[in-house]
C-alpha cells in the first residue's frame, strides 16, 4: 500500500497545488506521502454508516454583521507589501495564452 | 521569575516601573537568548515606548489595564500593525501586516507590553520548532533537546523568563505541547472563545489562540483578557470572556475526574510521564476529587483523522501566497509559472508535505475515502467526548507521551514527528477546551505536563482543577 502514491501522482498533486518540485523531492514526497496515507487510512477501520461530516466544531451557522459600510484596510499601506504595483493595481505577468 | 500578577499590582500601584519591567527582561534575553532563539524578532524599541506610555498612565493617575506593564510575547503567525510578522516562513519574510490581530489589540488595551514576535515550525506546522526557516528554538532546560512545537518559542520565553506571559497557537497541540516540553502552563481554549482574527490561518476548523505562563493563574488573567466575542471573527462565541481567576481556588471537592485510557496508557509512552498523569490524579483524590479511568476508544484515529482534516484545510488556506499581494515573487514569464516558481522558493519542505498531503486528500476520486471519512470520525471523536462528560466534569491525560527529545531525533520521518501529538488532537477536533499542567520531571530531570481536558466553555472547572493539580505538584 505504501508504494500506490506513483511519480505520476505526486505531480499531478503538485500541478493542482500550483507547486513546483525539484526531482529530489518529488522522489521522496512519493515515499513519504505514501506512509503517511497509509497511517491515516486508519480512519476507514471505522464504521461510519450514517454518520454525518463535522466541518466546525461549533453549532454555529448563517453568522452575519450588520450591513453597515465601514472602512476598509489603507490602500497606500496594502500595497506598499505587494511584490509588484502599477496604477494602484496588483501588477501580475501575463496570464497563459493571453498575447503580452 | 516574578509573575505577571505581581508585576501588574506593582506597576499599578507605582511600585515598579513598567519601564524598569521590561528593561529586566530585555536584559534576560541579552543574556540567554543568543543560545535559545525563541525570537524572530525582539521589538526593544516598540516595547519601551509601550512601557513608557503605561508608566504615563499611571502617573496621571488613568488605569493602565489589568495587565499594566507586563512584557508578552507574540508567536510569530499574529499580525502586528507596521512590524514583521513571518510565521517562520521565506515566504512571507519582511512582510509589514497592515492591521493588528484582535489579540493584540486586547494584550496592548490591558496594558500589556509586546516584547517580541517569538519563533515556530513554519505556519504552525510541526511539533519541535525545527522546521522554522530562520532556524531552531532550543529548549531553555537542555539546549540541546527541543522545545516542542510549534509554539516552541513562545514556551521557550516564558521558561527562560524573557516574558511572564506568551501567546500561542494550538491546531492539534501547538499550546499544549511545548508547555509541557518546557514546564510552563499552556492553554487552548474552547474553540470559539479567543478571535482568530489576524491569526495567519492553518487549519481553521481546528485553529485557536491560548496563553503561556509560568503559573495557572496568570494564565487565566491572560485568557481573561484575550478572550470573549469579536464582530471580526465569524466563529467567535457571542459570549463574554469567562471568569477565571475569582473561582480559582474553590477547590476540586466532589468533582468526577477521569483518567483517559486511549491518552495515557499508550504504546511508546515514557513511564514516568504516565506516572505523573497518576500522581496527579492522586493529588486529586486527596483534595476531595472523586477519580476513575474511562475509555474513548475513538481517541485512537485522532491523530489519523487529524493529519487529513488538518492538511486538507491548510492546502486551502495556503493557496493565497501566491506572489501577488504580499510577500516574496518569483519572477516568470507567465501567472502559473510565478505562483509555482515562488511556492517552491518560499515553502519549507514540511509544508510543501502537507500541501501535498491535503490537496491529494481532497482531490477527485480521494474526497471521500479520505477527508470525507475524516470528517466523519470527527464526528465520532467528538459525540464520544460528549457523552464521557456527562459522566465526568473533567478529564487529565498526558500532554506529550515523552519529555523534550533531542534536535533531529525526528526530523527524517515525519510520521514519527506526527505522533508527538497523540494525546492533544483530540481536543482540537472535539473543539473542547485543554491544558497543559506542569507535574514533576522525567528521563533527564525534563518538565512533565499533564492534561486537564473539560467539555465546551468547561474553562472555569478546568482552571480550578488545574490550580489544584499545581498545588499538588508543590508549585
Amino acid at each position: 500500500m505504501a508504494e500506490r502514491i506513483t511519480r505520476a501522482d505526486v505531480e499531478h498533486v503538485a500541478q493542482l497545488a500550483r507547486l513546483a518540485l525539484g526531482e529530489e523531492e518529488i522522489q521522496s514526497l512519493s515515499e513519504e506521502l505514501g506512509a503517511i496515507l497509509e497511517y491515516a487510512a486508519q480512519v476507514s477501520a471505522l464504521d461510519t454508516h450514517d454518520v454525518p461530516p463535522t466541518a466546525h466544531p461549533l453549532p454555529l451557522v448563517n453568522v452575519f454583521r450588520p450591513d453597515e459600510a465601514r472602512p476598509g484596510l489603507p490602500r497606500d499601506e496594502v500595497l506598499a507589501a505587494a511584490p509588484d504595483v502599477q496604477e494602484n493595481r496588483f501588477r501580475v505577468p501575463r496570464i497563459l495564452g493571453e498575447e503580452p | 521569575m516574578i509573575g505577571a500578577r505581581r508585576i501588574a499590582a506593582d506597576v499599578r500601584s507605582g511600585a515598579r516601573s513598567a519601564r524598569d519591567v521590561l528593561e529586566e527582561h530585555l536584559d534576560a534575553i541579552s543574556g540567554r537568548e543568543p543560545d535559545i532563539h525563541a525570537f524572530n524578532v525582539v521589538l526593544a524599541d516598540v516595547a519601551r515606548g509601550a512601557a513608557d506610555a503605561v508608566d504615563a498612565a499611571v502617573a496621571r493617575g488613568d488605569d493602565p489595564g489589568p495587565l499594566a506593564g507586563v512584557p508578552l510575547a507574540l508567536k510569530d503567525n499574529m499580525c502586528t500593525h507596521g512590524l514583521p510578522t513571518t510565521c517562520s516562513s521565506r515566504i512571507l519574510e519582511g512582510w509589514r501586516p497592515p492591521y493588528d490581530a484582535t489579540v493584540v489589540e486586547r494584550v496592548q488595551a490591558a496594558g500589556a507590553v509586546v516584547i517580541g514576535k517569538t519563533n515556530l515550525d513554519e505556519f504552525a506546522m510541526g511539533s519541535s520548532t525545527e522546521n522554522s526557516a530562520f532556524g531552531p528554538t532550543r529548549n531553555p532546560h537542555d539546549v540541546t533537546r527541543v522545545p516542542g512545537g510549534s509554539s516552541g518559542g513562545s514556551a521557550a520565553a516564558v521558561a527562560a523568563g524573557f516574558a511572564p506571559l506568551a501567546l500561542g497557537s494550538d491546531t492539534g497541540g501547538s499550546i499544549r505541547q511545548p508547555a509541557a516540553l518546557c514546564g510552563v502552563v499552556g492553554v487552548k481554549p474552547t474553540y470559539g472563545v479567543v478571535s482568530r482574527y489576524g491569526l495567519i490561518a492553518f487549519a481553521s476548523s481546528l485553529d485557536q489562540i491560548g496563553p503561556f505562563a509560568a503559573t495557572v493563574e496568570d494564565a487565566a488573567s491572560l485568557l481573561e483578557v484575550i478572550g470573549g466575542h469579536d464582530p471580526l471573527d465569524s466563529t467567535s462565541i457571542a459570549r463574554p470572556a469567562p471568569e477565571l481567576v475569582a473561582g480559582l481556588d474553590d477547590g476540586v471537592s466532589g468533582l468526577r475526574v477521569g483518567i483517559v485510557g486511549e491518552m495515557t496508557e499508550i504504546e511508546g509512552i515514557e513511564p514516568r510521564v504516565r506516572d505523573a498523569v497518576k500522581a496527579a490524579a492522586a493529588g486529586l483524590e486527596a483534595a476531595g476529587a472523586k477519580v476513575d479511568t474511562v475509555s474513548v476508544p475513538s481517541a485512537t484515529y485522532g491523530i489519523s483523522a487529524y493529519y487529513l482534516i488538518a492538511p486538507a484545510e491548510a492546502s486551502s488556506n495556503l493557496a493565497r501566497y501566491d506572489g501577488v499581494r504580499y510577500g516574496l515573487r518569483v519572477d516568470a514569464d507567465e501567472v502559473a509559472h510565478m505562483n509555482a516558481a515562488t511556492r517552491e522558493a518560499g515553502f519549507g519542505r514540511e509544508v510543501k508535505r502537507r500541501i501535498m498531503l491535503g490537496t491529494y486528500a481532497l482531490s477527485a476520486g480521494y474526497y471521500d475515502e479520505y477527508y470525507g471519512q475524516a470528517q466523519r470520525v470527527r464526528t465520532l471523536i467528538l459525540r464520544e467526548f460528549e457523552r464521557v462528560y456527562e459522566e465526568f466534569d473533567v478529564l487529565i491525560a498526558a500532554t506529550s507521551p515523552t519529555v523534550a527529545f533531542e534536535l533531529g531525533a525526528k526530523t527524517a520521518d515525519p510520521l514519527a514527528m506526527y505522533l508527538c501529538d497523540v494525546c492533544t488532537v483530540p481536543a482540537n477536533l472535539s473543539g473542547h477546551p485543554a491544558m497543559s499542567v506542569p507535574f514533576g520531571t522525567g528521563d533527564a530531570g525534563l518538565p512533565i505536563g499533564v492534561q486537564v481536558l473539560a467539555p465546551a466553555l468547561g474553562e472555569p472547572t478546568m482552571f480550578r482543577v488545574a490550580r489544584a493539580i499545581e498545588q499538588a505538584a508543590g508549585r
